[in-house]
């Protein structure tokens, strides 16, 4: 004979991911670093984006990358040649970072540098539009782009990607006009679900937007600066 | 495939709470309330919890999933409504955005049911732990 009990655990399932990303961020906060988590589809222009970044903003910020790749180091490469630290993570079979893969990535880049003059760290995540949604990395805002050709639809679909964006780039507008897209189809879109998210169109070929996205980075790492210094 | 990673940290989760009981019961279920504005499919949970848990200290366990309904409410109209998913998110009234989740973003381990293997004359506990 047997009796059954029950037991009321209520844990959330990403608890443990949870208190990695709380625990990274507290030495970002501590190191007065502002983190972004950068996050698409593959293919969207993410690694263009940051190149872009890196090109206009490493002089005025000490800049680190966290790159999540799933086998080759190739996008890793081609930040490096901005003279800037970067941290290529192979994720395997995972298709996303998750806290720990970062704090790994974090302890390998304070072996080099020390930290507490770092500015920023961009991570840019796996190129998947489902599961970094659900991983907080420890990052202070998190960065969606979405590019012309992957069509108007792609927040509905999904919608928690771009729910929890702070951030949300359209990106390869200079396509727009090849392309029987509405770019204020995407927007109300993604508003439906995320009223408040800033929306920047976006080319890293023509630079078209580019001012107004390194002018809201230049907003996240400033406004953590005078956070630091007030502590 | 991210619901092989949750699983492992669900399993996790619980070889952390059966390890604390001192008379390392047997689990029948693991009941898991998972919200429908998640990015969990609850088919692929279902399989992971399998393949991971056979031969071990759960084998055999069954996963309860309880899905929840996406539910928001409207401040304009001052109530409830179900969107859409994949379709329409905002308000089907007044079109506002869906701003304000009630459920549907759940994503835990709500219970676990357990019994002690003994004889009819050596039960050996009758009473759950309080966590």
């Amino acid at each position: 004979m047997h009796q059954t009990f029950d037991a009321a655990l209520e844990i959330n399932l990403l608890h443990a991911n949870q208190e990695g990303a709380d625990h990274n961020r507290e030495h970002f906060d501590r190191w007065g670093i502002t983190c972004l988590n950068v996050m698409s589809s593959p293919g969207a222009g993410k690694t263009v984006l940051l190149e872009r970044t890196l090109a206009a903003l490493s002089k005025e910020f000490k800049i680190a990358v966290i790159e999540g790749d799933m086998t080759t180091e190739l996008d890793a490469e081609r930040l490096r040649k901005y003279d800037v630290p970067v941290i290529a993570i192979n994720t395997g079979r995972s298709c996303h970072l998750d806290s720990k893969m970062v704090a790994g990535g974090i302890h390998q880049l304070a072996h080099q540098y020390n930290p507490s003059q770092l500015d920023l760290i961009l991570v840019e995540n796996v190129g998947n539009l489902v599961c970094p949604a659900e991983f907080e990395v420890g990052e202070h805002a998190k960065v969606a782009l979405l590019s012309v050709t992957e069509g108007e639809d792609k927040p509905l679909k999904y919608p928690v990607m771009f729910q929890e964006a702070d951030c949300l780039l359209i990106a390869k507008v200079d396509l727009a006009p090849y392309l029987e897209i509405d770019l204020e189809r995407i927007e109300a879109n993604v508003r439906q679900i995320n009223p408040h998210v800033t929306i920047i169109p976006i080319s890293a070929k023509t630079g078209e937007g580019l001012e107004a996205w390194l002018a809201w980075v230049q907003s996240q790492v400033r406004a953590k600066r005078s956070l630091a210094l007030n502590h | 495939m991210h619901e092989t990673d949750m699983t492992k940290a669900l399993i996790v989760t619980v070889r952390n709470w059966w390890e604390e009981q001192p008379e390392r019961p047997k689990i029948s279920h693991i009941h898991l309330v998972v919200g429908q504005f998640t990015c969990v499919e609850p088919a692929s949970l279902q399989f992971a919890f399998e393949v991971q848990t056979c031969n071990t200290f759960l084998d055999g366990a069954k996963l309860v999933i309880r899905e929840i309904p996406l539910i928001a409410f409207c401040h304009r109209c001052q109530q409830e409504y179900r969107p859409e998913i994949g379709i329409q998110y905002a308000c089907p009234e007044c079109r506002s955005p869906m701003e304000d989740i009630r459920s549907g973003r759940e994503l835990k381990i709500d219970r676990i049911e357990y019994n002690y293997l003994t004889d009819n004359s050596n039960l050996k506990s009758n009473h759950a732990p309080n966590l």
